[in-house]
């Protein structure tokens, strides 16, 4: 066996350019195949880490657009299985320029004092919420936001409104740190209520509800929305993953764009390895013709063909894979709109999915050319020319 | 002396496979930059289409869409009264004030259900869009819960066809007529009686945005720099064609997502293609010590095989401007962040974005030919001659 090693190694090392060339453009293609699952998975399987599970979002059944009455605040309070509602008001608005989307994050409105109770895993000293809680301008950012930004304790941040008609004159005085979204900024809801028009006022976009236990997130939800059924604004109440996933939706069909980008770039690397594979064989038809001669079984030969064709697409692999990682790495520090985007990486299911991709295009890109050559009768194997 | 194209064509042709494996591998490379590119210029062009060089939007200061845009009734009066606005047959402004809001439709392909925009607007607003025609059963009344919806509507979605009855705010609303803007933003949208709508979400004081046709272009600046200037009326005004180029930034994620896949897909290509363009090299290196002894230049080497590589990436660039053909025309849609909700658009494939693509394909080409034919060049002669 370990002779056959040594064997395929030295095969694949003959022609070093070409194995080089292959091996790179797998691994260019796999890389990316690599962060494409990843964020098929971080987007559709990832599970909701168990905090965000215990949330649900409120919003008017209409669209997001449509707010809500702040009253209805108490009214979810008061369902089995709540633990605590607090306003969660989208702010939008702009920072500094809008033009540049590097100014872009994103900033809500809520009760301060319940922030630390539904969002537990944001991790701040006591001293900082305090200066939060105490001030109605005052408000906080995630670590990544106030270090692009340069924010620190005590500067002031000017936000002008565009779904609401205000210029927020805001003091940070806290800054957060969460494994995930640690990208938002928080501020009080009073503080943006009471400077709204009669018409605006009292009215909120969502609401986030924490719950008592995960299991009841079903139950809950139905019951919130049974409550306002028969109201003038009835409610849509979901899982804040759902609720994330519906803002990817709007973005198009990105399932079907992502599957069928990897489609094509598995089917890329399939051709790219298949050529390569088919090439290196053609040339080596004679050696084959020798190698019968000494008694290698037409199996053996196949077997030595297809180990070098394998062992090649799963060094590329390994190293595609590597780039991925470096590449999520990338990802993660950089600006997004999706909060499932702050924390991609390549997780075990995906790279192993990707080791196998490597393998079977290892093997489906030799075995045509392997088999062929395999069965050539040794006369006309060592006749043959190129 | 040239080495006649013809002798390149037929070495392509002789390793058919080949060739046609790497080409597959370019055509495939083009046709994501290309759908991608598509995607784009369809949203484009609906998005022009949708705006009428003439028509001046007004909305509250500071807000950025329709959307959450406040005016009064009030404000409304003092703009019709401004100078330089166009006036229909009967002699009245051509001025809308509409009421903007969304619902939620459900289809199969997205059962979680999709923001649709319904504009509240009275008859001299629905003249206005004057690309849109009415190609199934007729307008909404005043004062009834009648709906009109968009084509592109219509047919995407199977709860807002002709004759069915769509439920938000307090109730049903029938599906009357459907119209067809083409391309325009229109396509997409629900039209319904201004102040049935105002009346369902208690908004009679505060309604949306107030679309103004202007006289003429000169008219139009005046008329423009007059209301965003007017104090007492507090509102923005901006030609709707600014407005609807800004709306191109929704496509920013696929697009940037896109163009990333397809330029690292050029990578590994131009990794196969010089692959399969040294395998060329090495299976012809007597022909090439023979072609320098017919008197051949290197240089004259070095351009057959470059050019060998460029009309290989071409095939493939061909290739892939097959492969996205299909698409043209075809329906999709996707969500803007300035209006949140749905704007449905068609692929487009312009000539240009064909350019675009080949040009893509020949720069995978050379950089895949380029270090290929270097070494072809260089090949000493008698070497090269016993090679093979």
């Amino acid at each position: 066996m370990s002779r056959h090693l040594s064997l395929i190694f030295k095969n694949s090392l003959r022609n070093k350019r070409r194995s080089v060339l292959t091996i790179l453009s797998i691994a260019v293609s796999l890389c990316l195949l690599g962060v494409l699952m990843a964020l098929y998975h971080s987007f559709f399987h990832s599970e909701a880490p168990e905090e965000q599970a215990l949330r649900l979002i409120v919003r008017n059944r209409v669209s997001l657009a449509n707010p809500l009455p702040l009253s209805y605040k108490q009214r979810i309070a008061g369902v089995n299985g709540v633990k605590d509602v607090m306003v969660f008001q989208w702010f939008g608005g702009t920072y500094k320029d809008a033009r540049d989307p590097a100014n872009f994050f994103a900033r809500f409105a809520v009760d301060p004092e319940k922030l630390s109770t539904n969002f537990p895993e944001y991790k701040m000293s006591e001293d900082q919420w305090k200066a939060f809680l105490s001030e109605q301008t005052a408000c906080i950012v995630g670590r990544k936001t106030a270090a692009r930004h340069n924010m620190r304790p005590g500067m002031r941040v000017v936000l002008a409104g565009d779904i609401f008609p205000v210029k927020l004159q805001l003091t940070v005085r806290g800054i957060y740190d969460a494994d995930r979204d640690n990208e938002n900024m928080f501020f009080h809801f009073k503080y943006l209520n009471e400077s709204l028009s009669q018409g605006q006022m009292d009215h909120v976009g969502t609401f986030s509800v924490r719950l008592e236990r995960v299991e009841d997130a079903g139950m809950v939800a139905k019951a919130i929305d049974d409550m306002f059924r028969n109201a003038p604004l009835q409610t849509k109440t979901e899982t804040e993953k759902a609720f994330e996933l519906s803002f990817i939706a709007f973005l198009g069909n990105v399932k079907a764009f992502l599957l069928l980008i990897c489609g094509a770039v598995t089917f890329t690397i399939l051709l790219v390895a298949g050529n390569t594979m088919a090439m290196s064989v053609r040339e080596r038809v004679r050696e084959v013709g020798i190698l019968k001669t000494l008694g290698y079984t037409p199996g053996a030969v196949m077997g030595l063909l297809m180990g070098e064709s394998v062992a090649m697409s799963i060094l590329g692999g390994g190293i595609g894979l590597g780039l991925a990682y470096g590449l999520c790495a990338v990802l993660r520090e950089s600006p997004s709109m999706f909060t499932d985007m702050s924390r991609i990486t390549v997780p075990p299911p995906v790279a192993l999915i990707a080791m196998g991709v490597a393998a079977a295009i290892g093997i489906l890109s030799c075995v045509v050319p392997a088999y062929n050559a395999s069965r050539r009768p040794i006369v006309e194997a060592l006749r043959f020319t190129d | 002396m040239k080495i006649p194209l013809t002798y390149n064509l037929r070495n392509l042709t002789v390793r058919k496979t080949t060739t046609v494996m790497t080409a597959l591998g370019i055509a495939l490379t083009v046709a994501v930059l290309l759908s991608v590119a598509a995607l784009v210029q369809g949203l484009r062009t609906s998005l022009q289409a949708s705006a009428h060089p003439l028509h001046v939007l007004v909305t509250r200061k500071g807000s950025t869409a329709e959307l959450n845009s406040i005016t009064t009734p009030e404000q409304f009066q003092t703009v019709k009264a401004k100078p330089g606005i166009a006036k229909n047959a009967q002699g009245e402004p051509r001025v809308s004030q509409e009421l903007i809001t969304v619902v939620v439709l459900e289809s199969p392909e997205n059962p979680a259900g999709i923001n649709i925009t319904v504009r509240g607007l009275t008859a001299v607003g629905m003249a206005m869009r004057e690309d849109a025609r009415l190609v199934e059963g007729r307008m909404f009344r005043t004062g009834q819960r009648e709906i009109v919806v968009g084509r592109g509507i219509a047919e995407r979605y199977p709860m807002a066809r002709m004759g069915r009855k769509i439920e938000f705010g307090r109730g049903y609303w029938e599906v009357v007529g459907v119209v067809d803007a083409g391309r325009s933003a229109a396509s997409s949208e629900m039209f319904v009686d201004l102040n049935q709508l105002a009346a369902d979400q208690g908004r009679q004081s505060a309604l949306s945005s107030i679309l103004v046709r202007a006289a003429d272009q000169v008219s139009m600046q005046a008329l423009m720099n007059e209301l965003s200037s007017d104090r007492g009326l507090n509102l923005d005004a901006q030609a709707e064609k600014a407005y609807y180029e800004a709306q191109t930034s929704s496509a920013a994620p696929i697009q940037i997502v896109g163009t990333f896949v397809a330029v690292i897909m050029a990578i590994g290509s131009s990794f196969a293609a010089m692959n399969t363009m040294y395998a060329a090299v090495a299976r012809r290196a007597a022909e090439i010590g023979t072609l320098r002894v017919l008197g051949f230049s290197r240089l004259g080497i070095l351009t057959s095989f470059f050019i060998e590589s460029l009309l290989l990436s071409l095939l493939g660039g061909l290739l892939g401007c097959l492969l996205v053909l299909p698409l043209n025309n075809m329906q999709t849609a996707i969500g803007s962040f300035v209006t949140f909700s749905e704007i449905s658009f068609q692929f487009e494939i312009t000539p240009q974005i064909m350019m675009v693509g080949l040009l893509f394909s020949l720069i995978m080409g050379a950089t895949g030919g380029l270090f290929p034919a270097g070494s072809a060049a260089r090949k000493q002669i008698l070497v090269a001659l016993r090679q093979g």
